[in-house]
């Protein structure tokens, strides 16, 4: 299955470089302390608003600080910890409509009212009010990102496994005795994933551009730390004289908003299995023209 | 072998506040013998493919049991390896990302009965039904109506089962295809002595393969004939599907 994908996803080039910019983006960030050239903290009044030099490439903002290091470090909560309360809320909400969408009956009614019930308050005042609780802070902004949304993947993940587990094969494997657990795993995950996959990176794009809107209002992570959508914020001051502070946290939410935008398109059109064997079959002409030239040469 | 003791199964209606349900089965008993293919014949919304639910375990019955060797088959270990199916909808009843061999191992593989011989057995089954070993490594969207319903034969003969229950499973294939199959699956049960309980609309197909038809109507059995006296069935729709072979068999000749 995931040999497959992994093969699918190889033939498609935006593909492969979306999932390379991630990848990089995520080992950068949490390899932070080797790959920063400085202290994102370290303020240097003597570099204030510096242009680009050898020693800080990408130049040095209103306090001196190293913006690249900064840019680097604000990869932990712009994409890193987003990506964490992403999985937390996939995987509570995959868990939860799993159950609703496969044992339907009262189950499923009590589950989906709940999830009703968390869906009809708006997520943006909600990320608000849990803010105005608990306090600014990254913490509480992920822990109210993951309340909001596992009710809104269950809901979807929900009514794909109900759509899913109608089909014959599924009614096959139950009458052929297979249990309920490999049911799922076997049939109904793997078709699902496909959906799960598209609206958990649609939804990974959505997040990170709230944790940045909301630090950029000063809702989110707190002063020193380095965050884009702060950064942006920081920016803003000089935002005609010295434009470029502006770009470069902009520009890197851009790019890693687009990768992930342009993974969950091919990863919908890789896990597509009518597509399988044409590109299978692909494999093995290429194989067979390697061993012909093997012979030749 | 199997036997349906007294069931009975209700659906809730459709509609928000309605309390009413829909009795689909009413007190339904019968039992098939063992090397038997018991034949179901009704009408549309009659409540066959329920039926051949609740034998499967797939469905719970309201009331009533039902007994696989005096086990009830709602325990998926009594079905497991000794009741298979074949379904209508040849479409989806295969997973697509499941290669042909992949969907024919599925429940060997269920049964923890791994054996090396595994790829040998895809090799005679996929035989036994008429398609060769080239087929093994493909996709479900790759084969056609006919080859997807024989790989779903083969799939459900792998286990070898004591009982397959069909339903409407040569319905929508092309009847010179249709006939290949009956063929087959006659052969089939000589071969391994099974029971079928075959459920169709098609009256023909039924004279064919089954050596007892059970008519079924509105949720229950109106009639139970052996194939023999097939002629001389009493009731109105077995009757009237009966004048419409003989008209079509007229013209034919005419
Ligand atoms: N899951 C369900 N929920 C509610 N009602 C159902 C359900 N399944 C079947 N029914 C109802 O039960 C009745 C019998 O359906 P069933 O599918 O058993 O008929 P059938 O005899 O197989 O018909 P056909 O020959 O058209 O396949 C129908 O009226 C149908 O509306
Ligand atoms: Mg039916």
């Amino acid at each position: 299955m995931l040999m497959r994908l992994l093969r699918n996803l190889s033939k498609d080039k935006l593909a492969m470089t979306s999932l390379a910019v991630i990848v990089i983006i995520v080992a950068a960030g949490i390899f932070a302390p080797w790959c920063a050239p400085h202290d994102p903290e370290e303020v240097n009044m003597k570099l204030r608003y510096a242009s680009s030099s050898w020693g800080y490439w990408l130049g040095n903002d209103h306090l001196g600080r190293c913006v690249l290091s900064r840019l680097i470090y604000g990869i932990r909560p712009s994409v890193l910890w987003v990506l964490v309360a992403l999985m937390m809320s996939v995987l509570l909400g995959a868990i939860v409509g799993f159950i609703a969408g496969y044992f339907k009956g009262k189950t499923d009614a009590w589950i989906m009212r709940v999830c009703d019930v968390m869906l009809s308050f708006p997520g943006y005042v909600m990320t608000l009010a849990v803010v105005g609780i608990l306090g600014a802070g990254l913490e509480h902004i992920l822990i109210a990102f993951v309340v909001m949304k596992w009710a809104w993947f269950a809901r979807v993940i929900r009514t794909s496994v109900m759509q899913f587990s109608e089909m014959e094969y599924v009614k096959f494997a139950k009458a052929s005795g297979i249990g309920s657990f490999r049911i799922i795993t076997k049939h109904i995950v793997p078709v699902t994933f496909a959906d799960v996959a598209v609206i958990a990176s649609g939804s990974m794009c959505s997040m990170m551009l709230q944790i940045s809107g909301l630090s950029f209002l000063g809702l989110g992570i707190q002063a020193p730390h380095a965050e884009w959508g702060m950064m942006l914020n920081e920016a803003r001051e000089v935002m005609f004289s010295r434009p470029e502070l502006m770009l470069a946290p902009g520009l890197a939410i851009v790019i890693v908003v687009s990768a992930f935008n342009f993974l969950s398109d091919a990863l919908q059109i890789a896990l597509n299995p009518k597509l399988m064997t044409s590109k299978g079959k692909l494999r093995k002409k290429e194989v067979g023209k390697t061993v012909y030239e093997y012979s030749r040469g | 072998m199997l036997k349906v003791d007294g069931i009975e199964k209700s659906y809730k209606q459709d509609g928000l506040f309605s309390k009413q349900r829909q009795q689909v089965l009413k007190k339904v008993a019968f039992e098939c013998k063992q090397g038997e293919c018991l034949g179901i014949i009704g009408e549309s919304g009659s409540g066959k493919s329920t039926l051949g639910r609740l034998i499967l375990g797939i469905e719970k019955p309201d009331r009533g049991r039902i007994l696989f060797e005096g086990k009830n088959v709602n325990d998926r270990r009594v079905r497991m390896g000794s009741i298979s199916a074949v379904f209508q909808n040849y479409t989806s009843s295969i997973n697509p990302f499941l290669t042909v061999e992949e969907a024919i191992m599925e429940p060997l593989k269920a049964q923890e009965k791994v054996k090396a011989d595994m790829q040998s057995k895809v090799d005679t089954l996929l035989h036994q039904v008429g398609l060769d070993s080239s087929y093994r490594l493909k996709y479900p969207h790759e084969l056609s109506g006919g080859e997807a319903q024989r790989v779903c034969i083969a799939r459900a003969l792998s286990t070898e089962p004591r009982c397959i229950v069909f339903d409407e499973a040569i319905s929508s294939l092309d009847v010179s295809v249709q006939i290949q199959v009956l063929r087959l699956l006659k052969e089939l049960k000589q071969l391994y002595q099974m029971s079928y309980v075959f459920i169709t609309h098609d009256i023909q197909v039924a004279a064919y393969i089954c050596d007892r038809v059970i008519i079924f109507r509105d949720g229950q059995i109106e009639e139970m004939v052996p194939i023999e006296q097939l002629k001389d069935v009493q009731s109105v729709y077995a009757r009237r599907l009966l004048t419409y072979l003989i008209t079509f068999q007229v013209e034919d000749q005419g």
